[in-house]
């Protein structure tokens, strides 16, 4: 127990100073863009450039910014937009990740759930019609860019067919292309993984030892077999978050999404620069504390791992 | 003269594998009384495990039993459906593997993966089912019983885990219990705790043993008759001091042999069997002993011999003695 | 006739009776020629003749290979070039002719059909899917290369050498692993943009750059500062393995160099998880670029990307929706059959995994 707070604190120190690592690549490489990121070519309105001011010190070196910047990111304030006409981008990313948020959680339950029932119905049918169909679309599903899926799927459901609505989100039908685009991946690639970890369980000795038990079918796949399959999966949701993170750049934008993706696609294009550096520290806050929570999540479930 | 548990009648397991079939199994009978402690010998790929496996219709796939009957405990293995043999197993017929290591799932506390065998084939509620475990770990030897029950395997060493993997087997207090090389991986002071376990077990519960091993020294220990199998064959059989003192079968000769005897005065030299055992893809037409036997002869090559009487409950399958016959 | 048939079916039944002679139990003189010999061949001849039996992996060579040879040669010889814009002939349809061309065939002049149409500035979609293909295939290629280069000699020093050297290596690889990547790439290529057209301006080396763009030159500096942490992990953790390989020790106890060891004992066994790796990265550097040309952060216009292909037929979805299959297909196929190759190359080298797939 102690070993594993002692882990807890040194992973958490770790993840502190990853946020703090990309906050300064970020402020820096920002840094590059000629007049630095607070005053970029635009004509700023006067309010702007006295916010601005205000905050980082906009005729102090660089260095100096940096310092105020970093400030103000300790204590959660991420600065104000510059299209968005001087509003606080904390507002901003608040209102727009609860609706990227919103589209996020169903995919991760729908990918985990999917890609899980998948994995395990491949590896119990090895070799079978239905193992090599779920393998083909794992295969594809991992080969597919999310762009090209999600074209793919406006054109049949929401061009051809027209029984989908393709913009925004208005109802729970909404939902549904732009939910499939983003899951389509990840329930592919934990297919796949299932199926590995699955057939590799199964054929272990306590496997044997579980069915020489009498137990049933249900009891040894499920009890002895999946649970045990599915540590492995675990150290995927940090990848499968980040992944769903940056897909929605992609999926907000071709469905018409007001969430955070398509907004940050948006500054990017607008060069809002503080909003393009804002958005990139939350998401990527976001990223590191989810690996750090699936780090201690694994060790917490597996007893056997050793704590160094 | 006491009844028989086990009725063994030309049992033939294949393995039907891309290469082609693979004769796991071919054409044995064996019978085992009430509460006998029967060894089979052979070395790896002999059939053995396959073949005592199959008592509890274990057989992985792409095995299939292709012919042939196994009665046990009234119940006709060979017909049972999969429901019908998970009834069976561990609760008539248990077994416990070579390394209690592995075979222990590694997430489950030792209660649970003890407790849940229990709740399977008994009418026990879960505390019942708990007070059992207890009194079942006490039975094999360990101590501060209830802090054990909630350890993971990890927890445990090896001579531990399989008094644990024990427990599991003995929890219904089956009629049969399978130790497949059950101490092979363990000390050989640990081996000999467990082997005294293991009888002492046996008399409490009037329960018949299969010992599967290679190694002579636990069937000197604890089987009344032995069965020594080559490429899926029994090739001899016959109680214990049988085989040991007046084997009748080349292989089984040179099994023994190939065992070191501590109490031997004389320096013996080891000797070992040459060449490598049979491809059951392409099993020979004759004695599948023949290629490594010192004394084959060109009838060996050609043909199987059948099983010849030595004496009560003494038989062996080899040419050499129908020669005497002839000569 | 009838008498032989019965005799045989009593030979079935019981072959003693019938065959048994004294000359049967004379010791046999053959019996140990029955030990087999296996043919003896080289190890790269065992790879290439296990991976022949990979269809699925072998299809998708030819695939590559075909795909290579189209980007790269079609484009020297065509007709049309990609940032052309031929005047009259905007969004044509595939094989549809503008007046103009009309006028010119009816003169008896040949004119080469737009197989796949133009786009809305008159260019003609076919080059510029093959061109779109040949940056794909540059990128995935030399990203990878860094990947491999760097991955390879960071993870091989940190697994030699050990100990404290080892440690501190390692853990600068656990930060940068930590690093979400895309969110680099995207930082990069936005604040590279304007940097780096004044470099291309004013350097004459660079301005052979400027046709990758800030989006390409992001990608190659990405990956060459974050990528190649994931391959120095494998090459590290094997290297770390076979080190503690018996014979790795018996060669060292019989006091071979740390030249011949790595060179004799180590670099063969790393090559098949170094091709496997550096196969596994060129799928993901192109699914990399097209994902970033895509959102508008790659290759700069006019030079065309699959990506960037896509985006720009997205716009018009609904009158041109055959527009969006060339490329979304093309980057399907390409990362399908990079994927496929390198999951063969995985079996034939790893036969190992083979049992599970």
């Amino acid at each position: 127990m102690r070993s594993l707070i002692k882990h807890i604190v040194k992973r958490f120190a770790y993840s502190l100073f990853t946020i703090f690592l990309i906050a300064t690549i970020t402020f820096f490489l920002m840094n590059l863009v000629p007049g630095g990121p607070f005053l970029s070519e635009k004509n700023l309105s006067p309010q702007i450039t006295e916010v601005m001011n205000d905050k980082y010190g906009l005729n102090e070196p660089v260095i100096i910014q940096y310092k105020n910047y970093m400030i103000k990111l300790a204590q959660g304030d991420l600065g104000v937009s510059i299209i968005n006409k001087g509003r606080d981008i904390n507002d901003i990313i608040y209102e727009k990740f609860l609706i990227s948020a919103k589209v996020g959680f169903i995919t991760i339950v729908l990918a985990i759930t999917i890609g899980i029932a998948m994995g395990v119905v491949a590896a119990i049918s090895k070799g079978k019609l239905v193992d090599r169909l779920l393998t083909i679309f794992s295969t594809l599903g991992m080969a597919v860019p999310n762009f090209v899926i999600a074209t793919a799927l406006l054109i049949i459901f929401g061009v051809k067919l027209r029984i989908l609505p393709t913009y925004g989100l208005s109802s729970s039908a909404h939902f549904i292309l732009p939910v499939l685009t983003l899951a389509f991946y990840p329930m592919a690639y934990i297919a796949r993984l299932l199926r590995t970890t699955m057939l590799d369980v199964l054929d272990q000795d306590y496997i044997r030892t579980a069915r020489s038990k009498g137990l049933s079918e249900f009891q040894v796949l499920v009890k002895h077999g999946l649970r045990n399959a599915i540590t492995p999966i675990i150290t995927y949701l940090g990848p499968m978050i980040a992944y769903i993170l940056t897909g929605s750049f992609v999926v907000e934008k071709i469905f018409s999404i007001p969430g955070l993706g398509g907004e940050f696609i948006g500054s990017i294009n607008g060069r809002d620069y503080p909003m393009i550096m804002g958005t990139t520290i939350f998401l990527a806050t976001i990223m590191v504390s989810m690996n750090f929570i699936v780090d201690i999540l694994y060790k917490v479930i597996d007893p056997r791992i050793e704590l160094n | 003269m006491n009844s028989c548990i086990l009725d063994i009648r030309d049992l033939e397991i294949s393995f039907f594998t891309q290469a082609g079939e693979i004769k796991a199994v071919n054409n044995i009978s064996l019978q085992l009384k009430d509460g006998e402690v029967l060894g089979i010998v052979g070395e790896s790929g002999s059939g053995k495990s396959v073949a005592s496996y199959s008592i509890m219709g274990l057989i992985a796939e792409p095995g299939k039993i292709v012919n042939g009957n196994i009665r046990f405990n009234n119940h006709t293995i060979e017909t049972m459906g999969k429901k019908e043999l998970q009834k069976i197993r561990g609760k008539e017929v248990s077994i416990v593997f070579q390394d209690p290591n592995t075979s222990l799932n590694p997430l489950l506390s030792i209660g649970s993966q003890l407790i849940e065998v229990i709740i399977r084939h008994t009418n026990k509620t879960k505390k019942e089912a708990k007070e059992r475990a207890v009194e079942l770990l006490g039975l094999v030897g360990m101590n501060e019983v209830d802090k054990r029950l909630k350890q993971y395997p990890y927890e445990f060493s090896g001579g531990m885990l399989q008094r644990v993997m024990i427990a599991i087997a003995l929890a219904c207090e089956p009629k049969l219990l399978i130790a497949d090389e059950a101490t092979t991986a363990l000390d050989a002071t640990i081996q000999a705790q467990i082997l005294e376990l293991l009888l002492q077990i046996k008399k409490k519960n009037s329960m018949s043993i299969i010992m599967i091993t290679h190694d002579f020294s636990v069937i000197a220990n604890i089987c009344e008759k032995v069965a020594v199998m080559y490429a899926g064959r029994i090739i001899e059989y016959g109680k214990t001091e049988d085989i040991l003192y007046n084997p009748k079968h080349q292989y089984t000769m040179g099994l023994l042999k190939a065992t070191p005897n501590i109490n031997s005065h004389i320096h013996e030299k080891l000797v070992p069997i040459k060449g490598s055992p049979v491809d059951l893809l392409n099993p020979p037409l004759g004695c599948p002993f023949a290629p490594r036997c010192e004394k084959c002869m060109k009838i060996c090559l050609r043909s199987m011999p059948k099983n010849k009487v030595i004496s009560d409950d003494h038989y062996t399958a080899c040419w050499l003695l129908e020669k005497k016959l002839w000569s | 006739m009838e008498l032989q048939q019965d005799q045989e079916k009593l030979m079935h039944k019981n072959p003693f009776s019938f065959q048994l002679n004294s000359d049967d139990f004379l010791p046999a003189k053959s019996n140990e020629d029955l030990v087999r010999e296996y043919k003896k061949t080289s190890y790269w001849n065992e790879i290439f003749h296990s991976f022949l039996k990979k269809k699925v992996a072998l299809i998708a060579f030819v695939v590559i290979v075909f795909v290579f040879f189209l980007a790269f040669t079609i484009p020297l010889f065509y007709e049309y070039s990609y940032d052309q814009q031929i005047r009259g002939s905007e969004n044509l349809r595939p094989f549809e002719y503008s007046e103009q061309e009309l006028n010119l065939k009816s003169q008896g002049e040949t004119v080469v059909p737009h197989l796949l149409g133009t786009d809305t500035l008159g260019r003609d979609v076919f080059i510029r899917v093959l061109m779109g293909t040949r940056i794909s295939l540059i990128v995935g290629i030399v990203a990878s290369i860094i990947v491999l280069v760097i991955g390879a000699i960071y993870g091989s020093i940190a697994g030699f050498f050990g100990g404290k050297l080892d440690l501190i290596m390692m853990r600068i690889v656990d930060v940068i692993y930590t690093v979400p990547d895309i969110l680099i790439i995207i930082l990069l290529s936005v604040s590279l943009r304007e940097p780096l057209n004044v470099l291309y301006e004013k350097n004459l080396f660079f301005s052979q750059l400027e046709v990758l763009g800030p989006g390409l030159t992001s990608i190659f500096i990405t990956f060459s500062l974050l990528y190649w942490v994931g391959m120095a992990r494998i090459i590290r953790a094997q290297v770390v393995m076979l080190k503690e390989q018996e014979y790795i020790i018996a060669a060292k106890a019989l006091g071979a160099s740390n030249t011949r060891i790595i060179t004799k004992h180590l670099l063969p066994n790393l090559i098949g998880t170094i091709i496997v790796t550096t196969t596994l990265q060129i799928p993901t550097a192109i699914f990399t670029e097209s994902f970033l040309s895509f959102i508008g952060l790659g290759v700069a216009a006019p030079m065309p990307s699959l990506g960037s292909l896509a985006a720009d037929a997205m716009g018009g979805i609904n009158s041109y929706t055959y527009r969006l299959i060339a490329p979304t297909v093309a980057i399907s196929v390409i990362i399908l059959s990079f994927n496929l190759f390198g999951d063969g190359l995985q079996e034939v080298f790893d036969p190992k995994l083979k049992e599970k797939r």
